[in-house]
Order: C-alpha cells, then structure tokens, then sequence
C-alpha cells in the first residue's frame, strides 16, 4: 500500500558563491525520492534564494518510504556547461512513520558536500500521508518504533520484553566498485553515503518485521553498526531488543519532584501490589536458618561439572533444580523451569538493555564474552549473507552456552563489535549472564508485571548479587561468601557487568572509572598466518586485561565493575586491549583484599626492602582512594560472616573463550593456578613496570569524577548544564623499537591524557560559572562540587600508515582514539542572572551520550538519528592540517545532528553515540578522507522548573499522587 | 611519540575569553600558552601544560573557523554549524572585540587608503606600536571589510555598519569615522597632527558627515555619507572675499573686537592676530575644491589656527568665545551674501577648531 511522500523547498541562505564573475549563485534544487525527481525552479543571482517552490509529491510504497532516504540536491545553473553541484541534504523520513512522533519535518538543514563540507542552508517541509495497511505479507514495517537507549524509554512503560533480534545486510562497498577509478571522489563517496543510508533503512524495516513477529511494537537499545570490510563488502547488521511498549498517559504520574534519574525510577516500587505473589512468598527467608556447614561442601563436589563448552540449548533442568534445592528452596527451581521455558522458545536469550524495570533482574552471573578471529572473503551474493550470518550465530551460541555454565538462562547488556585489518576481523561479542524474572517475557501476564516483584521479603539492592549458579557445581572457582547485606544467600567476592549499576543496589561511596589497557606487538603476517597469530595472542591479552582491571580495582578498594566495555583492536604490527568500566563498592559484597607483593629472590635484603618500600605504597594508595571515593562500610564482625571457603584463588566472573577460523573453540581458564590471586610477584624489571603502572595510574583531579556508567554511582546533585564532547587523538609511534612495556607506557600515557582534556574541559566551564557568580556569597561556592559523569567511550582503530613519508625510518603506527565525554557542569546555576541567558535556550540543541538530561523530563522520542557522514579533502595543509580537518568535520556533524533534531521539533539527542570514526590520510598528496557514523534519539523534553510551574498549574487532583510519591522516596 | 592529531570538540562551542583575548591580539599558540601559563590557571585547575597546549589549540582551531563567520556578523547568527548561546555571540563580535581596534593601530592607517599598499606597511606599524602584525592585519581588514561593504550604500552610515555588522552605537560611530576618513583620505600622520587622537578626529568625522556630506542635503543619493557634497565644497570658494575685500574684512574684525573686548583675556593678541586667522580660516574653504587640498584639511586647520593660538597661549574658552564671535559676526555683515554656506562651513569648522585645540 502506498503512502504520499510531500516535499517543499521554501528557501536557502548563506549559499557559497559559486559564479566567480558575479559573486553570486544561480541555484536550483533536485529534490529525490527513489527513482523519482523534481527539480524548483532556478533562483537567479542570490546567495539568498527563495524558491518557495509547490509540494513535490511522491506516491510510493511504505517499503520504499522505510528504506530510502530522501535526497536533496542543490545546483548551481549553467547555462554552458554541467550544473555544479553545491552539496546535498538526506533526510531519514522514518520518524514520520510512526503515529505518534513527528508530524512533519521543517527546518533549515546545513547543505553538505563531501569535500566542501557545509555550504550553506537549505529550508524543506517534508511530510507524509500512510494509508493504513493491514496486508498480513507486507514487507515493511512502519509504526515500530526504535530507541537507541539501552533501558526503557522514560515516557514508556514496558509490558512485554520479548527479547533479541538481530539483522544483517551486506552490499559491495562503492569505494571499491571498478567504477571508482573513473568517478570523482565526490561521486564514489556520494555513493557510498546513499547505499549506507539505504541499507540501514533496509536494515531497520526487516528488524522491524520481526519485532512484529513478536508481536512488539518497539526495539530499545536498538545498535546498528558497519563492518567496511574493504575489497570484501560493506556489512551493515543491528541488534536490539524487541519490546512491547505503553506510552505512559499522564506524565504527572511520574516526577516531577525529583531530579536524578534513580527517583524516578524508585517511585515504582510503591505502586506495588501488596500483596506477595505466591511463588515470592519467602521461600527464600528459610535459607536464613540453614547454617551451612562448609567442610561437608567440599566432600560434595560432584563430579558433574557443567561443561562449558556444552553448545546443546536443552537446559540442564536436571542439574538447575538439584542444585537449586540446596541453595534456596524450591522457588527457585520453579523460577528457573519457568523462565527458561519462557526463554527456551527463543534462539538467542538475549537483551541488549543495560537498565531494566524493577524487578526484572533476578541474578547476574557475571560477564560472558566470545571472540572469534575470521579471514574475510569477498561477498558473493549481497543478498544472501549467509556467511556473515552464521559467524555472529556461532559466536552468539557460545554466548548462550557460557551463560548456561553460569546458571544463567538469559544474557543482558549484550552488544557486539567487530576489529577489521585488512582480511582479517576479530568478532566480539560480550554480555552479562543473568536470571531474569519470567513475568516480563510472557505474554500472559501483561497486568501488573510492573507492579510485582519478586524477591520481597528480601531487602532490595542485593538480590541481583546473590549467585544464580549451582554453589557445589561452579563453572570455575571462586570464592562465596553470605551475602553482607541480607546475609541469606551466597555472593561472589567481585562482580563484573556489561550493564548499569540497577537502581536498587546499595553502594557505599562513589564509583570512578577504571581502565584496563594492553598492547601487544605482533608480527605482520599475511592472511591465515595472521590471523592464527592474532588468535594465539588474544587470550593472553584477554588474561591480561583481566588482571589489571582486577588489580586497580583493588586498589580503588572496590568490589564490582559495571558498564564493562572490552575491545580488543587490530592493527597491522599490532593489537590493543582496552576495557573500562565503572568501579563500585557494592554494599552486598565483601570487602575487597588488599594486594600483596612477593619477590622472587628474597635473599637479596635491598630488593627486599625495595618490595616492602611498593607494599607500603598500595596500601597507601588503596587507603587514599578509600577515603577520595568516601568508601566506609560498616564493620562487621568475622563471626557472623564466617569465611566460606577457606582457599583464596582468583574467582573470575569473565568466562571467555575465544575461536580461530578453524571454529575450534578453546576454553581459557582464568585462575592463576594456585595462586593467591591478589600475589603480585616482582620476578623481572618488567613486572617492576607493571607494578609502577599500576600505581602511577594519574588520580583526577580532586572534584573531578567520571564514569562509564549512565548514573554516577554516589553523586546525585546532577545539574542541567550538560555539555557533551568528541575529542580524537591521533599519535604516530615509531614502533619498531618499542617493546611491549614501553608500548604499554605508551598507551597508557595516551589513555590518561584524554582523560585530562575532559579535566580542562570542565574547569573551563568551571571558571565561567565562577564569572558570572563573583557576586554570589562564599556559602554558595563552597556548595559547588564538580559532579561530573563522564561517559566514555574509547575506541582504537589501529592502522598502519603504510603511505607514510618514506623518509620515516620506522613504519609508524597509528592509533585513532575517540572519545566522548559529557561532563555535567556543575552547581548553581540557578541564579544565574545574567538576563541574556533567559531566552538562550530557544533553538538549542542539547546532546548526550546519556539516556536522559538531568534536571528535565523527556516528554516525547521523536524517532532515532542514524547518520553516515564522508568527508574528504585534497586540501589538507590550507584546512590546518588533520587536526583542523577534523574538528571542522566534527563541528559539521554535530551541526548536521541538530538541524535534525530541530527540524524534528526536538531540543535535544539522548543516548548519542559516535559508533565509527575512520580516519585515513596521505600527506604526501595533501589529502584525507574521513567516515563517521553516529546515532542517537531524538526527543523533546521540558525543564523540571517549567515542568513545576505548569505542574502547579494543574488541577490539585493531578498532583496529589505525584507529591506523595516523592515524599516516600526521600 | 608525535601527536599528530589531537582534537576535542564540544557540542556547545564554549569560548574562553582570555584565550580569545590572545587570540584577537595575535599571539601565537605558543605564546598564548606561556602567558596563560604566567596567568597561574595551571595551578588553580591541577592541569598539565600539554593539557593546556591542547586546549589552546582547539581554541585556536575553533577561532579560526569562526572568523570567516565574524567578517559578516549576521550570519554568525544563522549558522548552523557552531551551537553559540545568542547571548555568547554579542560577546565575540563586540564587547570581547573581534572589532575594536587599538587606538594606537587606528591612528597609524586613519585616512589611508585601505589597499594593499598600505598593508605592505603594516609590518612597520606593527614594529612601531608593538601589536602584533596578525592583530594589525585583522584590524585593518576589519576597516577594509566595513568599508567596502557601506561604501556604496544608501542610508545613514552609522546605521549600515550597526545593521550588517552588529556593532554597537559607539563601535559603529568609530567605523563611520574611519571610513570617512579612508575615503576622503585625510591626512593624519604628519608630525604636527600627532598631538590629536583618533577621537578627536572621529568627533570631527561625525560632524563633516552630517553637515558637508551629500547626504546633509539629499538622503537619496549613493554614496550619501561618505562622500563630501561637491557642490558646496565649490560654493566655499564664495567666501573668499571675506578676506580679499578690505573693507569687509576691516568690518568683520572691529565687530569682532568690539564685541569681546574686555571678554578675552587675549584680547589684544587677537586684535594683532585676527586677520592672519581669518585669511587661514577663509583660505583653507576656498582651497577644498582641491582634491588635495581637501586631504590636507587638518593639517592646515592646525597650521593656520591651532598653532598661532597655542603659540599666544589662548586659553580654550577665549577661542571658543573667538570662534563664536567670530562666525557670528559675518550675519553683520551686509555686503556678504553667503550666511547660509557661511554657516554649514563654520558651524562644523568650529566645532572640529575647538576639538582639535588642545596640548
């Protein structure tokens, strides 16, 4: 069924002058829809055209509508020769698709070209009329709605989860098309703009039919990524979650008293249905009694292990309800069928959310993760992309299989990435093992799953530690203790996560980033040699990274990782490591150990002293972080805790294992043998290093936070001055006489200074808000406190610049880092008087890597960005270099992403992201090409203090509820 | 380890003044970086030099792309591609001064020609004031920009300049001011003039364009302020004959001695002096018919009459109440018939005189 696609061009300003003899343009407007176009008329001799042209109409299929963007092309008229092409504008008609987003899309749109950059504005009204299409073999899928956000949308309310899907297109990349040797660079990266843009409409109308398989009507935490994998294809693939979604009617029911995001959230709990479910009725409060005795324990253990390795999807049911009987009554036996029969239906039990409602998170296992190392081959038939399908699917079940060794039936904060070099590309894909609560999965209980939870009796804020695996049967040793908090359940002594810290957990103190980061060299190698090389160095890297987030975990005096990002990253001569995560104390774990310090040769008594003298120096600096991180759990005495296990050994929550092309899976266990874990053993100077790094990590500036995380673990005094930044780093190493240590110093020297730049970012903000406050008392400025998230996100593409200066001595090697950060301006701003500021807020766009803006409520998704940008430039040296280059390409694509939103009727993107920034150059030709992908949500929100005037303004009946919520909540 | 790319881009393009400041004034990132480092916020923000340096250079980087948007204000307020709060934008345009000009550069290139030629000569100005060649250079295509855009419009002058470069009331009347002088090509630069400031001649400025400019008399004409009206300027030469007539000027000297006798305290002074300054004044009229002469105009008032009066030490108020005398007087005279040039002549004249006396 057809909908009606209309256009208008109403104006343009600023237009480049593209007749040198006038000074002036002569510009007309192609305006395209599929195979379709229209043409306005010319304006003569005006930077400043009004073309105020009719409604261009296009009659299309809601198939097409979804899939092609809409294109805009403005031209200079000559009557002599060829039209020159100004620049161009795509517009992503999608968002008008939905019912309830926007209407229409109106504004002026910055004219792009993709070696000129912006040139200019260009006003366009665009809008759409869809017939209804009730067609049970349609092809599209208009009205399913998509979110970037990993959690559910704040105006949203879920009824169902339904779960994973997944979809991947493939297509020849235009750059490497035989005809890119005849074409312009203009012409190829035209090309490639519109296929992307083309394929990822494709992309999210076939996600889009399956959700409506599933009978959802939305796709939260929605990823869409490219894989450019150079002579072999473009693979553009997503993945999200398939939800059933209400639009929450009355915004009065939430809020508006509260201004950090876990208030909101927590005022759900209290709508609860007092009365116990029956299957919640605590079965689990008996455990209290069963005093464990622990010698027996270790007679038990049985010999069925769960191997990890087990690929087969039935369940263990056998072994999930013997060992569930022993840990917490039948309950959670009956927990566990049900869910898994909810979950069993489905291939992959997957959830790319990161926050959940209350209540949907039984247990988290711990992060599973799978990497697999593949030769690429050219695609043959784009349009069955098998292959590459059935990479992800492998790599997808022994996420599944790893989570089952957990004794986890589901996997939640799963994402996936991909590190390409050449032929060869590193698949990864990571997630936390977790036991979800049935009741959002089925279709059945749609009433009041909100309302429920299940763990009642039990007090909030732990339950998801306590471990969901069998105690006797554990997939790998680690260490259990009863839980600090209810002191009824077993928790491990770390925990580590790919989501958010939930809403309901107790943390002690703040949290801080913590960084793990590696580099390895390697030999450069052709095809398999190299890839077997890379799959031989990936698990000690693996291990590696491991350790050292661990080890500054420890020394931060913290006992579980949030929001863990591993990416591993290739290059020619090379491959990196970084993880980085949100470090926390949570109050339901023991205390973390210290870190002890052996030597190897302790007749030497210097050496011996030399080890004392770094022993006194961790303990120093864990008890400085302590007291920074304000980390003072209550004391508690030995005898009620007990201490389980007797052994100490390294319990790693990672369960990893990682295939080469040969699909052979190997398993890596990550305890160091027999030792203690926590043993650092100084044998060489390297191990000297290491332990300096360790210590040397750069502490932040005081006042200064960051965190991976959406919510910063312990500071809630958000303000609403956000201000989101990309910053890019490129640094050349002459690499060939490098070690790995000295790269490692590198690296991390590199990592730190980012972290710096976001430091000066701030004050910079800092010292303004001091400005415009000189008159304000000194009470108020004691007030003031940086409360900075910094949400964070490295990625490092490493290349090699084989086109480098041929001078250059060493092949240098390159790495890309990206980084965004959104640090919160901080404190009073409210009585900023400066009276200009009143009106500043009109056509501002806000941006944010995070999920809400503090201090607002978000009031309505207007549909997600996705944009592909190419820039390229034979001009490098006049544009200021690479640096000039690219930060004028940033400006431009944040400048694109606005106009967007605000043609939307938006004022701000949530949950922004930059997925992909390729940087190429060659100055020896003077030249530079540059991709950026980025992604985000739309919305409009409204400022809590307007939100309280129109608020009071309501009837009192309305305000009632919301009063009494926020007074409990407090 | 090179750094080869090293960027930080904000949503919200945030703008440091002082930085700004260094920029506008011409430092190099280098040497921005040494002064603020000098300036303690090293200290009072625990940062890194390098984090600084890389601070300044985006800075710099931003400003650099913003400039091509300064040299036309108005678009500065449309552009999509740097989110500036408004209230932001006033401040890089004016009061932090992407227009204001050092008094000492303006003084050097005031009533030059804004070509290329002049420019050449900037790097002497830049040696002579000590600014920096890189402000020099903005600052004089900041005149050259503003000149070329109003020179051949209709309209007030000072309204043009507000209305396509945003400036303020005050900014604005400097801009007329120097266009006006650029396009009739005064000269300021002798030795003798080098007493006067730029305000004095931007006084003097304002009042030539309202009252000798063809826009005194037709508002609809191009070119309406910044061109003297021709005609006028020819007509002066009619006042000639207050100085070449004997009698006349004989009448016009015993009307103005009798009427500040006793009222000056140069009076006698005056009395021996008043025909030489009345040749001066009159001459210097008759005279601007002359494309040249007219470029010589201070230089001959300040010949003619500030220099004889400084040298008899005329206090200010004795010259004022001579100039008004003076002017006046002629409406007594019945043998002349020009009082109405006579007055557009010294009606400006006067007021220019009594700026441009001072030490």
């Amino acid at each position: 069924m057809p909908g009606k696609l209309k256009v208008k061009i109403v104006a343009g300003r600023h237009l480049p002058v593209m007749d040198r003899a006038s000074d002036l343009t002569d510009a007309f407007v192609e305006v395209k829809f599929g195979n379709t176009t229209f043409k306005t008329d010319v304006y003569l001799k005006s930077l400043n055209p009004q073309w105020n042209s009719e409604w261009f109409k296009f009659e299309v299929d809601d198939e097409d509508l979804q899939d092609e963007p809409l294109q805009i092309t403005v031209l200079d008229h000559d009557t002599y020769s060829a039209n020159d092409a100004i620049g161009k504008v795509y517009i992503d008609i999608d968002p008008l698709l939905y019912s309830e987003a926007a209407t229409v899309i109106s504004g002026w749109f910055p004219i792009y070209d993709t070696i000129h950059g912006i040139r200019g504005e260009i006003n366009v009204v665009v809008k759409v009329d869809l017939f209804n299409d009730l067609n049970r073999f349609r092809q599209s899928s208009c009205g399913v709605k998509f979110f970037c956000t990993t959690s559910i949308p704040k105006c949203y309310r879920a009824v169902i989860i339904h779960g994973f899907v997944e979809e991947l297109v493939v297509n020849e990349d235009p750059e490497y098309q035989w005809i890119d040797r005849i074409r312009t660079p203009r012409a190829s990266n035209e090309a490639r703009q519109r296929l992307i843009s083309l394929m990822s409409g494709e992309l999210q109308r076939k996600i889009g039919l399956k959700v409506l398989e599933m009978r959802g009507n939305a796709v939260v935490g929605y990823l869409q990524c490219f894989d450019l994998e150079g002579e072999s294809g473009l693979v553009v693939r997503a993945i999200g979650t398939a939800c059933t979604l209400d639009k929450l009617s009355s915004p009065a029911a939430f809020l508006p008293a509260c201004n950090s995001p876990s208030k909101e959230m927590k005022e759900i709990p209290f709508n609860e249905d007092p009365n116990p479910n029956t299957h919640s009725s605590g079965p689990s409060t008996p455990l209290k009694n069963q005093t464990y005795s622990f010698s027996p324990s270790k007679s038990y253990s049985r010999q069925s292990s769960s191997s990890d390795t087990d690929l087969s999807l039935t369940p263990k049911t056998g072994m999930g309800s013997g060992s569930a009987g022993k840990e917490g009554g039948p309950f959670k036996a009956l927990l566990r069928q049900q869910t898994q029969s909810a979950l069993e239906q489905r291939e992959f039990p997957f959830f790319t959310l990161t926050a959940f409602p209350p209540g949907f998170l039984v247990h988290v296992g711990g992060v599973v993760s799978a990497r697999s190392v593949k030769l690429l081959d050219r695609i043959h038939n784009p349009d069955e992309p098998e292959t590459r399908d059935a990479w992800w699917a492998e790599i997808r079940q022994e996420i599944k299989s790893h989570a089952k060794a957990l004794g986890c039936h589901a996997v939640v904060g799963y994402s996936e990435s991909t590190s390409i070099c050449e032929e060869v590309c590193i698949l990864s894909a990571s997630g936390t093992a977790a036991v979800l609560n049935p009741r959002f999965l089925q279709d059945g209980t749609v009433e009041g799953c909100l309302e429920q939870r299940l763990e009642e009796n039990l007090p909030a804020g732990c339950g998801f530690c306590h471990i969901p695996y069998d105690e006797l049967n554990m997939p790998f040793p680690a260490h259990l203790t009863y839980c600090y908090n209810c002191r009824k359940q077993k928790v491990p002594d770390v925990l580590f996560t790919t989501i958010d810290l939930p809403i309901d957990a107790t943390v002690i103190g703040k949290g801080c980033l913590i960084q793990a980061r590696l580099c390895r060299l390697k030999k450069k190698a052709q095809a398999e040699a190299n890839a077997t090389a890379i799959s031989n160095l990936l698990p000690f890297m693996e291990y590696e990274v491991h350790t050292q987030l661990m080890n500054k975990l420890k020394l931060k005096g913290m006992n579980a990782l949030f929001g863990l990002r591993i990416q591993i990253t290739v290059g020619e001569n090379m491959l990196m490591g970084l993880a980085s995560a949100t470090g926390v104390y949570l109050a339901a774990l023991p205390t973390p150990g210290g870190i002890q310090i052996a030597g190897k040769t302790p007749n030497d008594g210097s050496y011996e002293q030399h080890i004392s003298h770094m022993q006194k120096k961790i303990n120093d600096t864990i008890a400085k972080n302590k007291e920074l991180y304000e980390i003072n759990p209550p004391e508690v005495s030995e005898e009620i805790i007990g201490s389980p296990i007797p052994e100490p050994r390294q319990r790693s929550r990672l369960l990893r294992s990682q295939s080469e092309s040969s699909d052979e899976v190997t398993e890596l266990d990550l305890s160091h043998g027999k030792k203690d874990a926590f043993v650092l053993e100084i044998d060489d100077t390297d191990a000297m290093e290491d332990v300096h790094s360790l210590l040397t990590d750069v502490p932040p500036p005081s006042g200064f936070y960051s965190c991976n995380t959406e919510i910063m673990p312990g500071i809630n005094n958000w303000t609403s001055e956000i201000q989101m930044f990309t910053s890019v780093r490129v640094i050349r190493l002459s690499s060939l006489n490098l070690t790995n240590q000295a790269l490692n110093k590198n690296f991390n020297d590199l990592c730190e200074n980012l972290l710096k730049v976001t430091v000066t970012a701030v004050a910079i903000t800092f010292d303004k808000n001091q400005a415009l406050q000189t008159t304000k008392t000194h009470v108020e400025k004691s007030l003031q406190r940086a409360s900075t998230d910094n949400e964070e996100l490295l990625q490092f593409p490493l290349e090699l610049c084989s086109d480098s200066l041929p001078s250059h001595p060493f092949p240098p090697a390159k790495a890309v880092t990206v980084e965004k950060a959104s640090p919160m301006g901080e404190g009073n701003f409210r009585n900023r008087s400066a009276p200009p500021c009143a009106n500043s807020t009109v056509g501002v766009v806000k941006m944010t890597p995070l999920s809400f803006i503090p201090g607002a409520k978000i009031t309505k998704y207007l549909g997600i960005i996705n944009m592909f940008f190419i820039r390229e430039t034979t001009s490098l040296r006049e544009e200021g270099g690479v640096s000039g280059f690219l930060h004028a390409f940033i400006a431009e694509v944040f400048a694109m992403v606005r106009a967007h939103v605000a043609a939307l009727g938006g004022n701000a993107v949530v949950s922004y992201i930059m997925k992909q920034c390729v940087f190429m150059e060659n100055p020896n030709k003077n030249q530079a090409q540059c991709l950026i992908n980025v992604s985000g949500d739309a919305v409009v929100f409204v400022r809590e203090s307007e939100l309280e005037v129109v608020s009071t303004q309501q009837p009192t009946a309305n305000c009632q509820p919301s009063c009494t919520g926020g007074e409990v909540t407090t | 380890m090179t750094s080869e790319l090293d960027i930080f881009v904000g949503n919200t393009t945030l703008i440091d003044e002082d930085v700004y400041r260094l920029w506008l004034d011409g430092y190099s990132v280098s040497d921005a970086v040494a002064l603020r480092v000098r300036s303690g916020i090293l200290e009072q923000t625990g940062a890194t030099a390098a984090v600084l340096q890389s601070d300044t250079m985006d800075h710099y980087r931003t400003f650099h792309m913003l400039e091509r948007l300064l040299h036309a204000p108005p678009k500065l307020l449309h552009q999509l591609i740097f989110q500036i709060p408004p209230s932001r934008q006033a401040l890089l345009i004016e009061r932090w001064g992407y227009y204001a000009f050092d008094e000492a550069f303006v003084r050097e290139v005031l009533g030059k020609k804004l070509s290329k030629g002049t420019k050449k000569d900037l790097d002497d100005i830049s040696t002579k004031t000590g600014i920096t060649l890189k402000s020099c250079r903005r600052q004089f295509d900041n005149f050259k920009r503003v000149f070329k855009v109003v020179e051949e419009m209709r309209g007030s002058l000072v309204d043009n300049i507000q209305q396509h470069f945003l400036l303020s009331d005050r900014l604005a009347r400097d801009y007329a001011a120097i266009v006006f002088f650029a396009n009739n090509r005064f000269e300021t630069g002798k030795k003798k003039l080098q007493y006067l400031s730029f305000g004095d001649f931007a006084f003097c400025a304002e009042l030539m364009i309202q009252n000798w400019t063809l826009g005194a008399v037709d508002s609809q004409v191009d070119d309406m302020d910044v061109d003297l009206d021709k005609e006028f300027l020819q007509d002066l030469k009619e006042l000639k004959m207050l100085v070449a007539d004997k009698d006349l000027l004989d009448l016009h000297k015993s009307l103005v001695c009798t009427a500040l006798r006793g009222k000056l305290g140069v009076f006698s002074e005056m009395e021996a002096n008043f025909k030489n300054l009345s040749r001066g004044l009159v001459n210097v009229a008759a005279k601007l018919t002359h494309n040249k002469d007219v470029r010589d105009l201070f230089v001959d008032l300040v010949e003619k009459f500030v220099e004889p009066c400084r040298s008899d030490h005329w206090p200010l108020n004795d010259v004022r109440l001579f100039l008004n005398q003076y002017s006046a007087s002629v409406h007594s005279l019945d043998g002349f018939r020009h009082q109405a040039l006579w007055d557009r002549y010294m009606g400006t004249l006067r007021g220019c005189l009594l700026r441009l006396y001072h030490d």
